[in-house]
């Protein structure tokens, strides 16, 4: 479920599989990330807005999508998150990226989930977010987090 | 106010971290939405809230949560304890509703959190006082 | 206390301006963003504090005899959810505290406590 390799001296990536609507274990990724990145000496900060990152968008591929993978990758200057999943695909991405809009069924609603504010959260933890969608295809979404304040490119 | 003192405001029952119970609790939050929780920017935060899942303990942790407080009579699973256990994270359970809770905790002078209001990028109504 | 009372002493946004809240009572709150929560154990008079904002919320004050609802953290109701309030007459409010301090002030009013 997770490989990790070492491309690079000081630079790790680590891909984790999303199973679609596999509850037990949604979120478990995002704990591992988090382990990984305290036991590289991350700063806090930004761990925990990887965290969040990760979270929601392990969240939404396991709710939403037909399955997919979380990939991490950081090094001396950023974390790298990129979420891929395999359909259905959002038709209007701008529309999805709004506080309070959600597509999430009756029953995600009890358990938690489906507040709209995930992908939102995702954009307001990254220095840089970008969103792709293809209906019938799926969703990329792409985040960065830089390690230090004068590495930032500033928001999108 | 400590640990011990908020269970007993709240007539609650600590399932998990009774050694805790000198921790300080000074700051709360009430919500059953993760993805609203997520939206803290305050670390040290509690957590009062009514939705009993797994990822509640996940979002504890990445934020750092000091303790949770499960309302309305939920009742954690023994793989959510495991999870609070593993995780350090005291589960306080009470049979009050989260109205309640917050109602008594806020009197007590538990203080709110100043998160980040969400706003309506679409929404063309300005909000103003 | 008078939903008025409510409503001017925490300085809350009122949405549905058609409707009039002067000689509402509200007896309780409850706060929850679980709708399955609030159909199980909501007392009627009481005010709802959520920060749900779809039109589901109107259909579940109305069956559970909820005569207002506060929504927290800032949020707006969509324009179908505060028409069909309207319709209904169900009094749709905002603040921009969130339901921790929103919950504690209107708990306070309720039980005549100094809040903090």
């Amino acid at each position: 479920m997770i490989q990790h390799t070492v491309s690079e001296t000081n630079k790790f990536r680590f891909v984790y599989l999303i199973k679609p609507r596999d509850f037990s274990n949604a979120g478990d990724a995002s704990a591992n990330v988090k382990a990984e990145l305290q036991k590289h000496g991350i700063e806090p900060d930004v761990i925990r807005k990887v965290s969040i990152i990760c979270f929601e968008a392990e969240m939404n591929i396991a709710l939403y999508t037909k399955g997919g993978k979380l990939i991490v990758e950081f090094d001396e200057q950023k974390v790298d998150i990129l979420a891929v999943d395999k359909g259905p695909g959002i038709e209007d991405t701008e529309l999805v990226i709004t506080p309070g809009y959600s597509t999430a069924p009756e029953w995600a609603l009890e358990y938690g989930f489906g507040a709209g504010m995930g992908l939102p959260n995702i954009k307001n933890n990254s220095d840089v977010f970008e969103i792709e969608s293809k209906v019938g295809k799926g969703t990329i979404v792409h985040s960065i987090v830089y390690r230090r304040k004068n590495e930032a490119k500033g928001n999108n | 106010m400590k640990l011990e003192e908020v269970v007993r405001v709240i007539d609650g029952k600590i399932l998990i971290g009774e050694e805790k119970k000198d921790l300080e609790i000074d700051k709360a939050y009430a919500a059953d939405l993760l993805s609203d929780v997520l939206a803290l920017t305050e670390e040290s935060t509690t957590l009062i809230t009514g939705t009993v899942s797994p990822q509640v303990i996940r979002v504890a942790e990445i934020l750092n949560i000091p303790a949770i407080i499960f309302v309305r009579g939920k009742k954690p699973t023994q793989k959510i304890l495991h999870y609070a256990k593993d995780a350090g994270i005291p589960i306080i359970v009470t049979n009050k509703t989260m109205f309640e809770t917050s109602g008594i905790l806020y009197s007590s002078g538990v203080r709110p959190c100043r998160n980040r209001p969400a706003t309506d990028i679409h929404d063309d109504t300005t909000y103003g006082e | 206390m008078k939903l008025k009372e409510i409503i001017e002493r925490c300085k809350l946004r009122v949405f549905t301006l058609e409707v009039n809240f002067e000689d509402i009572d509200i007896t309780g709150g409850y706060t929850s963003d679980l709708l399955s929560d609030v159909m199980a154990a909501c007392e009627a008079g009481s005010i709802w504090v959520t920060i749900q904002r779809h039109l589901n919320i109107v259909a579940v004050a109305k069956l559970k005899e909820i005569p207002a609802i506060l929504i927290t953290r800032g949020l707006v109701p969509e324009k179908s959810t505060i028409e069909k309030a309207q319709a209904e007459g169900v009094v749709l409010l905002g603040t921009e505290l969130n339901s921790f301090e929103a919950t504690g002030k209107i708990y306070c009013l309720l039980k005549g406590i100094k809040g903090a």
